[in-house]
């Protein structure tokens, strides 16, 4: 019999590791594929964040595959995820995270890719009960049909108490070695990875993706309510990863570095963006987001500028504006006082 | 053997990888591949894929802000 071949979605979480051995263990060949919606955890704010006080951040999928022994397929998935996002059939979570969609994308996705490469099946980590919205047991089948692989998937982890696939039927994996986790008891799987030998492994609290968080999440409406489109670009989403944001008025926002690593990484969008810092004082690099910004505007935001700067308690600091075709203006103000930053300019 | 060149500059992790993963996936056994990137993450990143991918590390140089990771391509 020639060895069946499995893609394994690895997400750098122990449940996808744990069910991609269970599977190599059966002699399956297995490979691993890791989506990259631009909103994973990732990697990003580690990045961007200042350099140098801890080790950098490990990718945790590319760790996951290394332990494993098994190649990673990362793909850029980046464009055809904005539908998923911006019409999730099966509406979003607690946040703005549409896990049902995005679990049946990516598993469509993996669904081409087997198609493509002259793979057999498809394996997730998913455990059943395990998170509310996309991990119910009513809801697995319906994930396995709308991402069209049916019985191509797999689920080692819960196997046991699902129905049988194709990898058992066609004897690529026996049901008795798979699992039957349930519910959101973790033991089980600590158990297992203790007994793979498996340490140091990733436990992100919440789920893999930014869209999870509900800061990140108000940063996104925020956006799409003061646009006339929903849609976004690659740079809109990593911006929302940086800085703090200030929304003065109505038709822009202030993105404000917080420390040097930020105001570095901003520092690649001032041809893109109006930006400001203060010149007489140290202080952070500033990025005015918005349409149709006058001259007003630009004073209103030196203001604020000064006041996040060490000019805070001045009379007087100048601050230089810079355009994105280069042309610059240095101006003087006067620091804004804290009681006049209102609260609901934050995003 | 030829020698080609990736400009991974301002990307954040994982994009120089997927980026050097993709440019690799055109290139033949014994090429090599100077991927030029600025996001640290990338020092372990990219050698970490190629240790799982089989391809070779040549050098990893780190110039201002700039980092230049040198690849071999391996048999696949
Ligand atoms: S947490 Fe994010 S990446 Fe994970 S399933 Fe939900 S939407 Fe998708």
């Amino acid at each position: 019999m020639t060895q069946a071949k499995a893609i394994s979605l690895i997400s750098g979480g122990l449940d996808s590791m744990l069910a991609t051995k269970v599977v190599m263990d059966q002699g399956v060949h297995v490979e691993g594929i890791n989506f990259f919606t631009g909103f994973c955890i990732e990697g990003h704010t580690h990045a961007i964040r200042s350099r140098g006080q801890k080790k950098p951040k490990r990718n945790n999928a590319l760790w996951t595959a290394e332990q494993l022994g098994i190649k990673l397929h990362i793909v850029d998935v980046i464009d055809e995820y904005k539908d998923v996002l911006l019409n999730p059939k099966h509406g979003y979570g607690a946040n703005l995270n549409p896990c049902q969609d995005c679990k049946t994308f990516m598993i469509r996705k993996a669904l081409e890719w087997i198609e493509d490469n002259g793979f057999d099946f498809i394996i997730t980590g998913e455990v059943v009960g395990q998170r509310p919205m996309s991990q119910r047991k009513d809801l697995m089948p319906v994930i396995a049909r709308e991402s069209g692989a049916g019985e191509r998937l797999l689920r080692p982890l819960s196997a046991k108490n699902l129905p049988q696939t194709l990898a058992e039927r066609e004897g690529w994996i026996k049901r008795d070695e798979m699992l039957g986790f349930n519910g959101r008891n973790r033991k089980p799987q600590m158990a297992l990875a203790a007994q793979y030998g498996f340490k140091d492994y990733a436990t992100p609290a919440g789920g893999c993706c930014f869209l999870t968080d509900e800061k990140y999440s108000k940063k996104v409406v925020d956006m799409w309510q003061h646009r006339s489109s929903r849609d976004y670009e690659f740079d809109d989403i990593m911006l929302l990863k940086v800085g703090r944001h200030i929304r003065p008025r109505p038709h822009f926002k202030m993105i404000i570095g917080r420390e040097d690593g930020e105001n570095k990484y901003m520092e690649g969008y001032r041809k893109q963006f109006i930006s400001l810092y203060t010149t007489s004082h140290r202080g952070p690099l500033v990025l005015l987001d918005g349409k149709d910004i006058s001259d007003e505007d630009i004073q209103l935001a030196g203001r604020i500028v000064a006041r996040f700067g060490q000019g805070r308690d001045a009379d007087s600091v100048t601050v230089q504006a810079q355009w994105p075709d280069g042309e610059a203006k240095d101006f003087t103000v006067s620091p804004m006082p804290a009681e006049e930053i209102i609260q609901d300019w934050y995003v | 053997m030829s020698l080609h060149e990736l400009d991974a500059r301002r990307l954040l992790c994982p994009m120089p990888v997927i980026r050097t993963q993709n440019k690799a996936s055109t290139l033949a056994a014994g090429d090599q591949l100077v991927v030029t990137c600025t996001d640290p993450g990338a020092l372990s990143d990219i050698p970490a894929w190629c240790r799982i991918t089989g391809h070779k590390i040549i050098s990893s140089t780190q110039q201002g802000n700039e980092i230049i990771i040198t690849l071999e391509i391996g048999e696949t």
